[in-house]
């Protein structure tokens, strides 16, 4: 982030691929992802977030295709992108037996501070993520939320140009996911590139740019409110006290791509191209004898997820 | 490079410090092994459980009956009535020993050709064997003067330890058991324990080179080693009174190297496996052979060819040579140098193999 402003990407794969013996865990994903954005990659479990994460630290080779990170092949160039890398593992990677400074001496040292750089960058990343009343505490005993703020704070003690986050909130109470965000939204202020996977919409709504992933391929990319904007289909929001009958109403509709519940709501992706979907729906469940509020709304994050995914194999049960 | 591996080894003594197990096992485990060993294995068996037959029933059956007797390896139980019984006792465990003194022992400690008297021995147990065939050269009363004495073919004297006691040959052997058992399980595991926790996966993605991690990991149980090496030639001194015949410098030597080894034999060990009960296992696997083939328990000469070269492969072998030589026969190290070479190239070795195993990778 001392480096004068730089336009080249921050990431680049091509082809990129992996295999675990006949697992294809991630299968030809091509990305480009700028610099100073946090950039979020959406997937369910085994959608291959992680592999393609750990083959951008250079923790895993790739079976084909190739990663470029800051201009620098991985994993051959791996050891000379130590310093600029920070990565955060998806389970807490530091030592538990050790309190929260001795982990942040331990990883200054490692990153080669000297003593007084130690004693200034600590007492700073104390004071950052709020680790100051549980300084002498032990790892182990600290709550998700306080493990996350440590390891965050080691993950940038080297004041790293790229920061690898493997669903770093995926165990933290919603407060400290919000208070989370906030300090990567200041990492991305003083110039961090910040690659994040996660599972939860709310999180991805708040990345600049946006990967989803599906069974290790890329199935969707671009800013989420694009990814809004352009879901290929119309989304039909259907208010009933009868849910269950009037999802059975309209399931074997061929133009109805996947349904989905929230609530009193049900959330039916139609067909794009569709003649009057809104009439055609309405009319499908009042033939049943029931009463439905049906209109057009805006496209969730989770709709673009579902039609991304493929409707989940059409008929989707919740 | 230097505050790196500095780094891990401060961590590794602040985990070790915080493991009260462990730090206790590193105290624990030398001292209970040598009382257990230093006190249980021993050769010179006494009071062995024997009954007897007397079917002459003379004053010279009885006198002989009465040194055996008196000269404490055997302690008799109820005589038996009949050969067929005390094979029934021996066979149920009561007795090790049965000596069967025949109707015609009288004439038969006239005649030379024959012996005097049938000792039944349990072979099952080896040093029940050993002991029982030292009885059966034990002379005869020489109370009626037929055979005064009995002068042997050779005299023995047996140099390093004249009083043949069994603690002094295996109590500083018994410094590379425990060497050999509490670093190759220590190192294996706090390696492993690493890989496991998940914090390998954050430390191979900074800057720290393999080999500084492995060598920050071992530091602290190199001096672990010499604590322990310390702590047995102590109690080895106060409690088997154990002398150190060669010189403190040649001992810590021979022990830096062994330690060495062994610390490498752990970190292969840790290469090859993914899990701590993995790694113990294995670990495991190489502790018996090293115990029962080095030479600590069985004479190294006296075992098959091919067995020999199998225990040239064992730190241990080598090393229960080289204390023997230091603490016993006051060897300097300097005429030690072929099993110290040997020593040197299993080092050597392992550790290429190991470091070449070490990738920062996952995969």
């Amino acid at each position: 982030m001392n480096d004068s402003p730089d336009s080249s990407p921050a990431i680049v794969a091509s082809g990129l691929t992996r295999k675990f013996g006949g697992v294809v865990a991630v299968d030809h994903v091509d990305l480009t992802i700028p610099r100073a954005r946090i950039y979020g990659f959406l997937g369910p479990n085994g959608s291959g977030k992680s592999t393609t994460i750990r083959m951008m630290c250079g923790l895993l080779v790739p079976t084909s295709g190739s990663v470029e990170v800051l201009g620098n092949q991985m994993p051959r160039d791996a050891e000379r992108m130590r310093t600029k890398l920070g990565y955060m593992t998806q389970k807490f990677s530091l030592w538990e037996d050790l309190t929260v400074t001795e982990n942040l001496d331990i990883m200054a040292r490692i990153f080669g501070l000297s003593k007084h750089e130690r004693a200034a960058r600590i007492a700073e990343l104390r004071q950052e993520f709020d680790l100051e009343r549980i300084a002498k505490q032990r790892a182990g005993t600290l709550s998700g939320g306080q493990k996350q703020r440590l390891a965050l704070a080691a993950a940038t003690l080297h004041r790293p140009e790229l920061l690898l986050l493997d669903e770093p909130t995926s165990a933290v109470d919603p407060q400290s996911r919000r208070d989370f965000w906030e300090s990567l939204f200041a990492l991305v202020a003083r110039g961090t590139t910040i690659l994040v996977s996660t599972h939860y919409m709310d999180e991805a709504e708040r990345c600049h740019g946006l990967a989803i992933l599906d069974r290790g391929r890329l199935v969707a990319e671009g800013a989420p409110k694009d990814l809004i904007r352009d879901i290929p289909a119309t989304v039909i929001e259907i208010e009933t006290e009868d849910t269950i009958a009037a999802r059975r109403a309209i399931e074997d509709d061929p133009a109805v791509l996947s349904i989905a519940q929230l609530g009193t709501q049900l959330h039916a992706l139609v067909e794009p191209g569709t003649t009057e979907p809104v009439v055609r729906l309405r009319e499908a469940i009042e033939r049943t004898g029931i009463a439905a509020n049906v209109q057009t709304v805006r496209a969730s994050l989770e709709d673009v997820f579902v039609a991304a995914t493929g409707f989940g194999g059409r008929n989707r049960t919740h | 490079m230097l505050t790196r591996i500095m780094a891990v080894t401060i961590k590794e003594l602040q985990q070790l410090s915080r493991d009260k197990l462990t730090f206790g096992m590193i105290v624990g485990i030398p001292l209970m092994q040598m009382l257990l060993f230093g006190y249980a294995i021993n050769f010179d068996v006494r009071g062995l459980r024997a009954a007897f037959v007397d079917e002459a029933g003379t004053s010279g059956s009885r006198a002989l009956l009465a040194d055996l007797e008196a000269s404490g390896v055997v302690r008799f139980l109820a005589p038996s009535a009949d050969v067929a019984n005390l094979q029934r006792r021996m066979n149920a465990g009561e007795i090790n020993v049965g000596v069967i003194v025949p109707r015609d022992f009288e004439r038969r400690r006239l005649e030379r050709e024959r012996a005097a008297v049938q000792l039944l021995v349990d072979g099952s147990d080896p040093m029940t064997d050993g002991v029982a065939k030292a009885l059966a050269n034990a002379p005869l009363p020489a109370r009626n003067g037929i055979y005064a004495s009995r002068v042997g073919t050779f005299e023995v004297r047996t140099e390093y330890n004249p009083e043949r006691r069994t603690a002094v040959q295996i109590v500083p052997a018994l410094i590379g058991v425990i060497l050999n058992m509490t670093m190759v399980i220590f190192t294996a595991a706090a390696i492993v324990r690493e890989r496991e926790r998940g914090n390998f996966e954050l430390l191979i993605t900074t800057p720290v080179r393999s080999w500084e991690l492995m060598a920050g990991k071992l530091i602290p149980y190199v001096f672990i080693g010499m604590l322990q090496t310390t702590l047995v030639l102590v109690a080895a001194s106060l409690l088997f009174d154990v002398p150190v015949n060669g010189r403190l410098p040649d001992l810590y030597m021979a022990a830096a190297l062994f330690i060495a080894a062994t610390l490498t034999l752990g970190l292969l060990i840790s290469t090859v496996t993914r899990t701590q009960f993995q790694a113990f296992q294995l670990a495991f696997m190489t502790m018996l052979p090293s115990i029962l083939l080095s030479g600590f328990m069985f004479p190294f000469d006296g075992m098959p060819k091919a067995i020999q070269w199998f225990a040239q492969v064992l730190p241990l072998t080598h090393f229960v040579e080289m204390i023997r030589g230091v603490v016993l026969r006051g060897a300097p190290i300097t005429d030690l140098g072929v099993q110290a070479a040997k020593l040197g190239v299993f080092l050597v070795v392992a550790l290429a193999i190991a470091t070449l195993r070490f990738r920062k990778r996952l995969d």
